[in-house]
């Protein structure tokens, strides 16, 4: 290589590793703005903003949904399996929207124990896959789960 | 080994480069497109439904092949920049001009079939999560590279070793993207299809096969449409040298009819 192209590629390989120092820091910094929602366990720890809309995601705890009779609304548990926090919502749920599956929730807290939403969106997983193998996944899951029970008792 | 190296030097030679990639260009073209068809019509009509989304999960056969080459297409503008700044080359500035409005469009196909499948999906056409920001600052990044190539009209090759400033310092934004789902919290989910296999993702065949088909066909439409517009770009950028008329002559004699 001759020397000139020697320096000029010194010179891109400081650019670059310059760039790419200034974006780490830059990420680390705005580490917190970046993060879409923010987890139940966060917020049960107190960690949100208050008075004002921020973000909550998780997965809706199985059997948490209900729905208050003669209203829109409905209320249940966005947990991480560590942490619960309950979420009341008025409105139309996205298609995608189940219990034991992610949500990300828009809205505040309006008391320590209590997340309102104005926004529910579905998150989905990465795992596709067709009907009938969901089925029978379903089905080992649930012949597992009597074959452990029968083999407590 | 030394074939290889002889093929090397034959690539950075814009006459030679010409010559060689002109025999390319129909079989890629007939390739891409009977790849693209028989991908469509496999994944549109054979693949099974999803058991969650139903059909919409089809347009996965156009948006992650789109999203793949988005990313691909701009690794390869990365490295020919780092060629034409470095070394000079002419096929290298040809190569990166020629690859950037191609990776523009299969990002900006990216973010279309991903904002048409996120209504119904999410819940919402588009939310500023650390996936969808950074594939946007990609295409801005594409438009940026061939932005300032237009805009400094007096002398290409100097345009070219600005824009390939402007690809190489991009190419930091690759890794955010790839690993944005995994380092902060997002909307949009993990990846469904990975090289080391794995029990998550998509495991059924007749799902996978159309979505690999289709990631093969990109590739061969973007072979083809890359060397033909990196032809075009030599001839113009090259238009007063001996070769040029040459090779314009050659074509003209074999013509009407498939060239040579």
């Amino acid at each position: 290589m001759t020397p000139t192209r020697k320096k000029r590629l010194l010179l891109i390989l400081m650019v670059a590793l310059g760039v790419s120092i200034a974006v780490a820091i830059f990420l680390t910094a705005f580490k917190e703005n970046i993060m879409f929602f923010k987890s139940p366990t966060e917020v049960s720890a107190g960690q949100y903003p208050e008075n004002r809309n921020f973000r909550l995601g998780g997965m809706v705890k199985e059997n948490s949904m209900q729905r208050i009779p003669d209203t829109l609304k409905v209320e249940f548990i966005v947990t991480d399996f560590a942490q619960d926090v309950t979420v009341q919502f008025e409105g139309i749920l996205p298609d995608l929207f189940r219990e034991g599956q992610g949500v990300v929730t828009i809205g505040q807290m309006v008391n320590k124990d209590l997340f309102v939403a104005e926004e529910v969106l579905a998150k989905h997983d990465e795992n596709y896959m067709p009907p009938e193998v969901a089925d029978a996944l379903e089905k080992a899951k649930t012949q597992n789960a009597k074959y452990e029970q029968g083999g407590i008792e | 080994m030394n074939r290889i190296i002889k093929f090397y030097h034959e690539m950075g030679s814009p006459p030679s480069f010409y010559r060689i990639t002109s025999h390319w260009l129909t079989p890629l073209l007939v390739l891409a497109l009977g790849l693209t068809l028989y991908g469509l019509i496999d994944g549109l009509f054979f693949a099974p439904e999803d058991y969650q989304q139903g059909d919409s999960y089809r347009i996965i056969f156009v948006h992650v092949p789109a999203a793949w080459m988005s990313m691909f297409i701009y690794a390869i503008v990365g490295v020919a920049g780092i060629m034409t700044f470095v070394w000079r080359m002419k096929v290298a500035e040809a190569v990166m001009m020629a690859s950037a409005p191609i990776g523009a469009l299969f990002t900006a196909v990216t973010l279309l079939t991903g904002m048409l499948w996120g209504k119904p999906m999410w819940g919402t056409y588009w939310d500023w999560d650390a996936r969808m920001t950074s594939e946007l600052i990609l295409l801005f990044l594409y438009i940026g590279v061939m932005g300032i190539y237009a805009a400094y009209d007096e002398d290409p090759r100097k345009a070219a070793r600005l824009a390939a400033l402007v690809a190489i310092i991009g190419l930091v934004n690759l890794p955010i993207i790839r690993y944005s789902v995994y380092w902060w919290t997002s909307i949009h989910q993990g990846s469904s299809v990975s090289l080391m296999g794995g029990s998550n993702g998509i495991q059924d065949w007749d799902m996978l096969r159309p979505l690999l088909v289709m990631a093969l066909a990109t590739k061969f439409y973007f072979l083809y449409s890359m060397l033909s517009r990196a032809q075009s770009y030599l001839l113009k950028t090259e238009q007063h040298k001996q070769w040029v008329s040459k090779a314009i002559d050659g074509q003209a004699r074999h013509k009407p009819g498939v060239s040579s």
